[in-house]
C-alpha cells in the first residue's frame, strides 16, 4: 500500500507543499493534529503537521532541512510515499475564546490555515501574524488572508511587510486590546521567545511542540518533553500544550541528539543524489 | 539444539539458537513418558495436546504433529522459539523431577519449522456469514483472534497503526531469538485466510471510534505498549531511551544498518540497562551487538530474574556484565549522559510474588556509579492507553487495562479484547490464549 502525491509544488524558498491522497488521515483530520511519513522501506519516519485536508486529500508544508525532507522535495506530483499514519495528536482546543491570535514563523506558517478556518467557524476573531526571514520564505499569505479576519506580515530584513518579529506586534495588540487566547508555531526557540510576551498578561497561549519522534503513537517515549515539571508523551498528550508550562531549554537539547547522524546522512544522500546527477548526463 | 558460537553471533542479527535436527527430534520425543494425565499440559496456557504431537514425532509422522498443535496454537513456530517453557510445560514435566524435562519447547519449534518447509496446510473455512468483524492491533492477540475469526465465515479486517504488522514480535523482540521471516510466514498465513490487513490506521483517530463500534463485532488487541519510565532525575537526558524506543529503532527501523537505513540511534560504549525481564535481556544483547559494553542492572538477586532462563544464559555469554541487587537513583550527564548512580539493595521477606522485597542500604558507601553514554530502561510498559481513552463506555481497572469477563466480553456487549490489553504485560501465549477465549465467544454473540 502507498500514497500517492497528487501534487507536489515548492511554494517558497526551500518549501514544499504536496497534497497526498490518504483518506483515513484527511477524513478524519482536525486542527493542531499530524501525520507520521515514511517515503521508503528504508526511511525515516518523520512527523509533519496537517496544513489542510480536503476530500481524500491530505496537504503537507515542509522544509528541506535534511536526508528525509530533502529527499521528500525530489517527489514529483504522481509520486508516492510508502506510508502516512495518522492523524496523530491531540486536535488543537477549538472552543469560543473570543478574540485569538494565531503566529507563525517559518514553515510553521503551514500550520495556521486549518486552526484558523477551525477557530473562526466556532465564532472567534482571527488575527493572523506570519513571520520569516525575508520576503522569499514567506508563505500561504493569500489562503490565510482569507482565513484571518487580519493578517499581518513580519519579516526579520523588512523586505515585506512589518520589519521586525511577530512577538513585537503581539506586544502592541496585547496593549491595544483584550486577546483571548494565542497560538504560536514555529521554531521553538522562536515559540520560547514570542510566548514570554503573554507572561504578564497570562493570556491563554498554545504552542506546538517538536521533539523528535518515532512512532508518533505513544509507543516509545522518544518525544518526552517535561510540561509544569511532568513528563509528557508530545505525541499523544500533545503536540500542543500551554506555553508558560514548557522547559524549552530540555526540548531544544533534545532536538539535538543525533547531530552527527543527521550529517553523516544527509552527506551520502548528497553524494549519492551527485552520482545519479552525472549518470544522466553522460 | 546448537547454539551459535558467541564471537560469532555478538557480530550479527541472525538466530542464536540453530534448532535441533531430525534425527535428534526424533530421539528426544521418544523420552516422552506419554503420562495418562499429562501435567505439561496443564501447565500450557492454551493447553496443547503435548504427549499427542510427541509421540507423532516420535513416528515421525511430523505432519500429524503439526496438525495436532496448530489445532490449539496458531503460531507455533514463534512459540516454540519464545515461550517461557521453563515456567510452563517444561516446568511440569515429570521427568524434571530426576533428570532433565523433555525438551517440548523445541520440539514445538522442530515441527513448525518442518511444516513451513513442507508446505502449509490451510486449514477448513466455514462459510461466510456475512458478519463483519474488527480486530485493532496485530500483535500475537490480534493476529490470532483474526485467524480464528476468518475460520468461523467472519469478514475480519486487522487496523494495525505502525507500518509493519506483528506487534512486539516486530518491533520488540529481536531477529537473534525471533527471525522476522517466521513472523512474517505466520501472518501472511493468517492473511491468506481472506483477512483485511490496513496498516498505518489508529483506531480512535483514522478510524473514529463510531466506525469502530459499528461492526458487528470488535477485538481490542492493542497490547502493553506504553513504556514506563522510573521517575528519576536525569532521565531526560540526551541518551536515556526506553528499552521500547531502542528496540523500535533498531527491529523496526533497522538503525544497525544507518547510514543504509536512514534511523539514527546512539549506539554507545557503554551502554547500563535497566531492568531484569525478557525486555532488558533484548536491549542489552542488541547493545552488544552493536559493539557496546553493557552492564545490567537489577534490584533483586541473580535468581529472581524474571526474564526466560535460555535468554539469561545468552547474555551472561554474550558479555553482558550484570549488577544484581542494586537500583538507579539518578542518571548524571548534560545534556549527554555519562553516567548512571545506583543504590545496591538489600533483600527482605517475600512479596505476594515469593520474591524477596529489595530495599535500599542506607548511607553514601552503598552508593556507587557507572559509567555510560546510554542508559535504556526495561522497567515496564502498560495498556496502551491511546484507543481505550477515547471509548468511555468501556472500563478500566486500576493499572489501565481493560476490564474483561471470563469470556473476553468487555463492558460494551459486542466489543471483546485480550492480550496485554486486558491482562497487563505477559507473553505471547498467553496473549494468544486470550485472544481465542475471545473469538469463541464472539462466534456465540455473532450467531
Ligand atoms: C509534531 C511535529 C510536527 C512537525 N511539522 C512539521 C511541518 O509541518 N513542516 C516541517 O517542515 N517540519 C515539521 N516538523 C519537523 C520535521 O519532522 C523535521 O524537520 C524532520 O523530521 C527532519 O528530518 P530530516 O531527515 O529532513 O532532517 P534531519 O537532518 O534528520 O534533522 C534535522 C532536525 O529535525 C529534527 N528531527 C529529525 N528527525 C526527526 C524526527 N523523526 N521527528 C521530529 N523531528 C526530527 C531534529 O531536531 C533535527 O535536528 C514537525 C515535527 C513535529 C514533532
Ligand atoms: C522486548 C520484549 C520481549 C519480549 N519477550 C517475550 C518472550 O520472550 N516470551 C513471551 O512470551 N513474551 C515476551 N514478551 C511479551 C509479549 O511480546 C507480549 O505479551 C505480547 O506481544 C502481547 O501481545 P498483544 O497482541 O496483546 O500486544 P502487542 O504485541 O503489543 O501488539 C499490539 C499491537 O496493537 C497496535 N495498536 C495499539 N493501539 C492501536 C490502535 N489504536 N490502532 C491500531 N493499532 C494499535 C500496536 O501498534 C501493536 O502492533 C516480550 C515483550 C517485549 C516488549
Ligand atoms: S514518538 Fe514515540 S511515544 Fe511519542
Amino acid at each position: 500500500m502507498a500514497y500517492k502525491v497528487e501534487k507536489a509544488s515548492e511554494i517558497a524558498e526551500n518549501i514544499f507543499e504536496y497534497w497526498i491522497n490518504a483518506p483515513h488521515v484527511s477524513k478524519n483530520a482536525q486542527a493542531g493534529q499530524f501525520v507520521v511519513i515514511r517515503i521508503d522501506e528504508k526511511g525515516e519516519r518523520i512527523p509533519l503537521t496537517i496544513s489542510a485536508a480536503k476530500g481524500d486529500l491530505v496537504r503537507i508544508v515542509f522544509m528541506g532541512v535534511g536526508k528525509t525532507t530533502k529527499y521528500l522535495s525530489t517527489l514529483k506530483s504522481g509520486d508516492y510515499v510508502l506510508d502516512i499514519a495518522g492523524p496523530l495528536g491531540h486536535p488543537s482546543e477549538i472552543k469560543k475564546w473570543g478574540n485569538c491570535v494565531l503566529i507563525g514563523g517559518g514553515v510553521g506558517i503551514a500550520c495556521l490555515p486549518i486552526l484558523a478556518k477551525a477557530l473562526k467557524s466556532a465564532g472567534n476573531h482571527v488575527t493572523g501574524i506570519i513571520g520569516s526571514r525575508n520576503e522569499k520564505l514567506l508563505l500561504l499569505e493569500d489562503e490565510l488572508k482569507e482565513d484571518c479576519d487580519e493578517l499581518v506580515i513580519c519579516t526579520d530584513d523588512g523586505s515585506k511587510g512589518f520589519h521586525g518579529f511577530p512577538a513585537d506586534i503581539l506586544k502592541k495588540k496585547l496593549e491595544e486590546t483584550n486577546i483571548d487566547c494565542v497560538w504560536i508555531i514555529g521554531p521553538a526557540i522562536m515559540m520560547k521567545i514570542t510566548s514570554m510576551a503573554t507572561i504578564p498578561s497570562k493570556t491563554k497561549t498554545f504552542v506546538s511542540l517538536n521533539p523528535i519522534m518515532v512512532d508518533g503513537t505513544g509507543m516509545c517515549g522518544s518525544c518526552r518533553v517535561t510540561i509544569g515539571g511532568e513528563t509528557k508523551f508530545a505525541c499523544v498528550d500533545g503536540p500542543e500544550f500551554d506555553a508558560h508550562l514548557v522547559d524549552w531549554d530540555e526540548l531544544m537539547s533534545r532536538q539535538r541528539i543525533y547531530p552527527a547522524q543527521e550529517k553523516e546522512s544527509l552527506e551520502n544522500f548528497q553524494e549519492h543524489q551527485c552520482r545519479c546527477g552525472e549518470h544522466h548526463h553522460e | 539444539m546448537s547454539k551459535r558460537d558467541v564471537k560469532e553471533r555478538i557480530q550479527d542479527f541472525l538466530e542464536v539458537d540453530e534448532g535441533i535436527s531430525e534425527n535428534n527430534a526424533v530421539l528426544e520425543a521418544t523420552r516422552c513418558m506419554e503420562c495418562v494425565r499429562p501435567n505439561c499440559v496443564k501447565g500450557c496456557p492454551v493447553n496443547i495436546d503435548i504427549p499427542g504431537f510427541i509421540s507423532a514425532v516420535a513416528e515421525k509422522n511430523f505432519r500429524k504433529a503439526a496438525d495436532i498443535i496448530k489445532s490449539d496454537n496458531m503460531l507455533p513456530a514463534i512459540c516454540g522459539r519464545v515461550c517461557p517453557q521453563e515456567n510452563q510445560c517444561e516446568g511440569k514435566c515429570v521427568l524434571g523431577v530426576k533428570e532433565k524435562p523433555v525438551r517440548i519447547g523445541a520440539l514445538e519449534r522442530f515441527v513448525a519449522d518442518w511444516e513451513r518447509k513442507n508446505g502449509i496446510q490451510k486449514p477448513d473455512i466455514a462459510k461466510p456469514t456475512g458478519k463483519r468483524v474488527a480486530v485493532v492491533g496485530s500483535g500475537p492477540a490480534g493476529i490470532t483472534a483474526a485467524a480464528e475469526l476468518a475460520r468461523s465465515g467472519h469478514s475480519v479486517t486487522i487496523f494495525e497503526s505502525l507500518h509493519a504488522p506483528g506487534g512486539v514480535l516486530t518491533y520488540g523482540i529481536p531477529s537473534f531469538r525471533l527471525p522476522k521471516e517466521i513472523v512474517k510466514a505466520e501472518i501472511d498465513e493468517v492473511l491468506s485466510l481472506g483477512v483485511e490487513l490496513k496498516l498505518n490506521h489508529i483506531v480512535g483517530r483514522s478510524i473514529p471510534v463510531d466506525d469502530l463500534l459499528s461492526y458487528d463485532a470488535v477485538f481490542l488487541g492493542t497490547g502493553a505498549g506504553l513504556p514506563s519510565f522510573m521517575g528519576i532525575e536525569g532521565e531526560n537526558l540526551n541518551g536515556v531511551y526506553s528499552a521500547n524506543e531502542f528496540l523500535t529503532r533498531v527491529n523496526l527501523m533497522h538503525a544497525d544498518s544507518f547510514p543504509d537505513y536512514d534511523t539514527p540511534v546512539l549506539r554507545g560504549g557503554k551502554v547500563a540497562v535497566v531492568g531484569g525481564g525478557n525486555v532488558a535481556m533484548d536491549s542489552a544483547r542488541v547493545a552488544r551487538r552493536m559493539g557496546a559494553e553493557v552492564f545490567l542492572i537489577y534490584r533483586r538477586r541473580e535468581e529472581d530474574l524474571p526474564a526466560r532462563e535460555a535468554e539469561i544464559a545468552n547474555a551472561v555469554e554474550e558479555g553482558i556484565n550484570f549488577y544484581c541487587c542494586a537500583n538507579p537513583t539518578r542518571i548524571i550527564g548534560g545534556p549527554a549522559v555519562t553516567g548512571i548512580e545506583c543504590v545496591k539493595m538489600n533483600m527482605k521477606s517475600p512479596d505476594e510474588s515469593g520474591r524477596p522485597q529489595p530495599v535500599p542500604i542506607e548511607g553514601e558507601e552503598a552508593k556507587f556509579i557507572i559509567e555510560a553514554d546510554v542508559v535504556i530502561e526495561a522497567i515496564g510498559q502498560s495498556p496502551n492507553p491511546l484507543l481505550i481513552s477515547l471509548i468511555d463506555a468501556l472500563k478500566k481497572g486500576e493499572r489501565g487495562n481493560v476490564i474483561v469477563d471470563e469470556n473476553g466480553m468487555t463492558s460494551i456487549p459486542h466489543v471483546f479484547a485480550g492480550g496485554d490489553i486486558a491482562t497487563g504485560a505477559a507473553t505471547v501465549i498467553e496473549a494468544m490464549g486470550t485472544a481465542k477465549k475471545a473469538t469463541a465467544a464472539i462466534n456465540e454473540i455473532l450467531k
